[in-house]
């Protein structure tokens, strides 16, 4: 899936204007607590948030995710975009709370990192 | 890098400055990037020196974040003045933290910083004195 169908999936608005959407995402994360996004990403994951700081650029920087999706239509301050334009980050913001938008790609095949779950969808449930 | 190279580098980490936390292991994952290291180890100690960097944001008056390569290995070090540690096996249990309602408000304090350490360093050595500070060696091999 690429974050262009990331955007259409969840009705998203991109806060970061000049982002290439075009960038492959592999899997998904989705929590408020960094350090769990830390324990629980691979790179060229999407980070699921509703963390509007510094630290969810930071972490972003540091785990190689490709962009953030903020939920319950949560927008972060200016200069947070401005950081994350300068860093090439997209930024989207969607209205869904996280569940839903969660399950809104997971039923289009973006599934998380757990193994398992791979093991019990099959080559059909998630990309 | 050559056989005999060495690459040192240090930054002053300020306790509660969260607007440049995580810059230091910014920087020392760039100066990585630039000398070929593989993506697979860069990410590890990305992920491992930011942890630390953000115990000492969190914690501590002050620390010095310290990075030393060779062709061997990567050593980075993290030592504080902050109140220290008293029991670290039980900090580094999963889920266990002593955060506050504000860490937790800047997305840290969920209990897996010291974890997150172990899991991604190849060997990682914690001294602390209560009161006085802690200092974090973690090792990541290269060959």
């Amino acid at each position: 899936m690429t974050l262009a169908e990331v955007k259409e999936t969840l009705q998203a608005e991109l806060l970061t204007g000049d982002s290439d959407l075009s960038t492959e995402v592999s899997s998904a994360c989705a929590a408020d607590m960094m350090s769990d996004v830390l324990a629980y990403t691979e790179p060229a994951s999407l980070l699921i948030t509703g963390l509007t700081n510094q630290q969810t650029l930071r972490t972003v920087e540091i785990a190689d995710a490709v962009g953030v999706v903020f939920v319950r239509g949560k927008r972060p301050p200016a200069e947070i975009i401005a950081y994350a334009n300068e860093k090439k980050i997209p930024l989207l913001v969607t209205d869904f709370c996280m569940y839903d938008a969660c399950g809104l790609l997971f039923k289009k095949g973006l599934c998380g990192t757990t193994r398992r779950v791979r093991k019990i969808l099959g080559k059909d449930g998630c990309q | 890098m050559a056989a005999n190279d060495r690459l040192v580098q240090e930054y002053i980490v300020k306790g509660w400055d969260f607007s440049r936390a995580g810059e230091a292991s910014c920087e020392i994952k760039n100066t990585l990037k630039q000398i070929g290291i593989s993506a697979e180890v860069i990410r590890r100690v990305a992920i491992a020196a930011y942890e630390a960097e953000m115990n000492v944001v969190m914690y501590a008056r002050q620390g010095i974040m310290r990075c030393e390569m060779d062709p061997q290995q990567i050593i980075i070090t993290v030592e504080d003045e902050g109140p220290g540690i008293a029991d670290i096996e039980l900090a580094m249990q999963e889920g266990y933290s002593t955060a506050t309602p504000e860490m937790r408000e800047m997305g840290f304090g969920a209990g897996m910083g010291l974890p997150n350490i172990k899991r991604n360093a190849d060997l990682l050595d914690i001294s602390s004195t209560v009161g006085r500070g802690t200092k974090v060696t973690m090792i990541f091999r290269l060959s």
